[in-house]
């Protein structure tokens, strides 16, 4: 119908399905994030660090350079489980600082505006709502941390041979499971965190705030005790000591693989709580 | 039919506070106003048939789907529009509006051509490429109701949809619940301090106090039957033209001096009235309906409870 005819009509067209509704959110969170030329910009320079270790992948393996350089290759870049480590290192640390960017931009606004009950007035609920907006984060950490570690992984296998990738591939899941644990944790803080203070850039600030909040008590409860609790108060140490297990390297923070996971769990745990207790149509006060 | 609402003993409890008490009563207008003092318990009953809200007893059909067991289908027949600032700043009227529809079910392109035909449907047609968040208090309003139509719901819950609104946007808003309840197939809530709003608009009303239903009015039924009752000031022969009414089966009584009320009986019409009058050479200065104002209902309902 034209839109002048200017009347209410009902609805009688396919709906779709229920469960692909949470999708939606994703979609228009992306596009609102990418309108941004501050958050483009960094988003694109993210891709600078896997740039640079796919030129010296290439050089590695380039006879040529080699010997110019008189260098063997394991003396430019040795592409092992340590190189890994410090390659998601590096992206994480850059993920962790587009999520404090980005990631108050997701619930806050919402809340702040008053428009969750018109998302939950409809048959959408808070699990499909905070899925949605997860998801918008998921892919775009995703593309700076273990889609350009396994184009890395990918090209040192092709130039290495299928042997090197056989004997290393360990190293693969390790890449892609240890992004996306940093991914779910980093982006359930920010997102439980921005549903608490609904102010956007107060969220943000928070963010970075409660992360090295975090990481300088731990450190200093680890002084002060001469013990190694304070490494399960750190985000950075859980997710580290997990990684080094996954690429089988040695790691100075003392604490065993399976505590690193239940305190990774507890830490997810907690934001999923504070989400719930937050992210609701109404508030009540009782 | 199935009635567009029922209540069950419905109550809702928050912490030691009982919000609403056991509310029992079938509602099947085309337009239901929900009406009562602040604290009565009206938008937590909205949002209890929303599922924003668990009954701590008893349970609530909307169309026949109890709340407690079918709250996603509920959702999809139903459209609301809240009482306080709800909305997305960030992004155009016409992306929000989409955005509600998709959320609802639409396919991304029926959601954007619903959105077009929504918000020219409630005035903002001129102005849908605006940013919700630069919206004067009554264009929000108005786009809340956009969010709320977009998908074509059976039932559409509005709280308290005129607060803000100038006098010729409120007129508007209320033409717009009008034209919707009589052109559509489609149900109304009407949750409203302005009793005016409610009685130009439903045809039934429920009243609440401290969670408790004090009176259900079905204000066509007794539209119907105050037409019967006649309020007049004659000038002669007061007591003879009340005796001939009488005569014809009419309850008549004094009020006021040369004040005459009657109820008129079965086939007595106001001709009737006019020509025993002339009858007696009795002057009729004034004769109209006299009915109880939604006002004075209300008030009653508050005083007797």
């Amino acid at each position: 119908m034209a839109v002048y005819k200017r009347s209410y009509r009902a609805y009688s067209g396919r709906l779709t399905p229920e469960w692909s509704r949470f999708y939606i959110l994703t979609r228009y969170a992306l596009g609102n994030l990418f309108r941004s030329k501050f958050l483009t910009a960094a988003f694109v320079m993210c891709f600078f660090g896997p740039l640079v270790c796919m030129v010296g992948i290439y050089l590695n393996h380039n006879a040529s350079v080699l010997a110019l350089l008189h260098t063997r290759a394991d003396q430019i870049i040795n592409v092992n489980g340590k190189f890994f480590l410090g390659f998601l290192g590096m992206q994480g640390g850059l993920a962790f600082f587009l999520t404090a960017f980005i990631g108050p931009n997701t619930i806050a606004p919402d809340l702040a505006n008053g428009a969750l009950p018109l998302y939950f007035c409809r048959s959408f609920s808070r699990a499909e709502y905070v899925l949605g907006k997860l998801c918008a984060l998921f892919y775009l950490l995703s593309l700076i941390t273990w889609v350009p570690g396994l184009i890395l992984f990918g090209i040192e296998s092709n130039l290495s041979g299928v042997a090197w990738m056989w004997e290393n591939r360990s190293l693969a899941s390790g890449i892609f499971l240890g992004s996306v644990i940093w991914i779910l944790m980093i982006s359930l803080i920010a997102m439980a965190l921005s549903a608490w203070v609904k102010w956007r850039i107060a969220a943000g600030a928070m963010v970075l705030g409660v992360m090295f909040f975090l990481s300088g008590f731990g450190a200093a409860v680890n002084g002060v005790l001469r013990s190694n609790i304070g490494h399960y108060m750190t985000p950075g140490s859980l997710i580290t000591r997990v990684c080094a297990d996954l690429f089988g390297v040695e790691t100075p923070i003392e604490i065993s693989v399976w505590s690193a996971w239940v305190g990774l769990l507890v830490m997810c745990g907690l934001c999923v709580l504070l989400l719930s207790r937050k992210v609701r149509a109404f508030e009540v006060v009782r | 039919m199935t009635p567009v609402i029922e209540l069950e003993g419905l109550g809702v409890r928050f912490g030691k506070r009982d919000i609403l008490k056991g509310l029992t009563c079938s509602l099947s207008g085309r337009t239901i106003g929900l009406l009562g003092p602040n604290g009565a318990g009206k938008s937590t009953l909205i949002n209890t048939l929303l599922g924003f809200h668990k009954p701590s007893s008893g349970t609530a059909r909307i169309f026949g789907h109890d709340i407690r067991s079918k709250i996603t289908h509920v959702r999809s027949v139903v459209g609301y529009m809240p009482e306080n600032d709800a909305f997305i700043a960030n992004m155009t009227a016409v992306a929000f509006v989409r955005l509600m529809g998709e959320l609802s079910g639409l396919p991304s392109e029926a959601a954007l051509e619903r959105a077009h035909e929504a918000l020219f449907y409630v005035g903002l047609g001129e102005a849908r490429y605006r940013k919700v968040g630069t919206y004067s208090l009554g264009m929000k309003q108005l786009a809340k109701l956009a969010q709320a139509i977009v998908h074509g719901p059976k039932l559409i819950i509005l709280d308290e949809p005129t607060n803000g609104l100038d006098p010729p946007a409120r007129q508007r808003m209320v033409r717009m619940i009008k034209e919707m309840r009589d052109a559509h197939d489609v149900h109304i809530v009407l949750c409203s301090h302005l009793l005016r709003d409610v009685e130009e608009t439903c045809e039934e009303v429920l009243i609440l106090k401290e969670g408790r239903i004090v009176h259900y009015s079905n204000l066509e039924e007794e539209r119907r039957a105050n037409r019967r009752f006649v309020e007049m000031e004659p000038i002669g022969d007061t007591a003879g033209l009340a005796l001939a009414l009488e005569g014809l089966g009419c309850e008549c009584a004094f009020s006021g001096g040369q004040r005459l009320k009657a109820v008129l009986s079965e086939g007595i019409e106001i001709r009737d009235i006019y020509r025993l009058a002339a009858e007696r050479d009795i002057q009729l200065r004034r004769l109209n309906y006299r009915r109880d104002t939604l006002e004075d209902i209300f008030l009653k309902a508050m005083e007797t409870n």
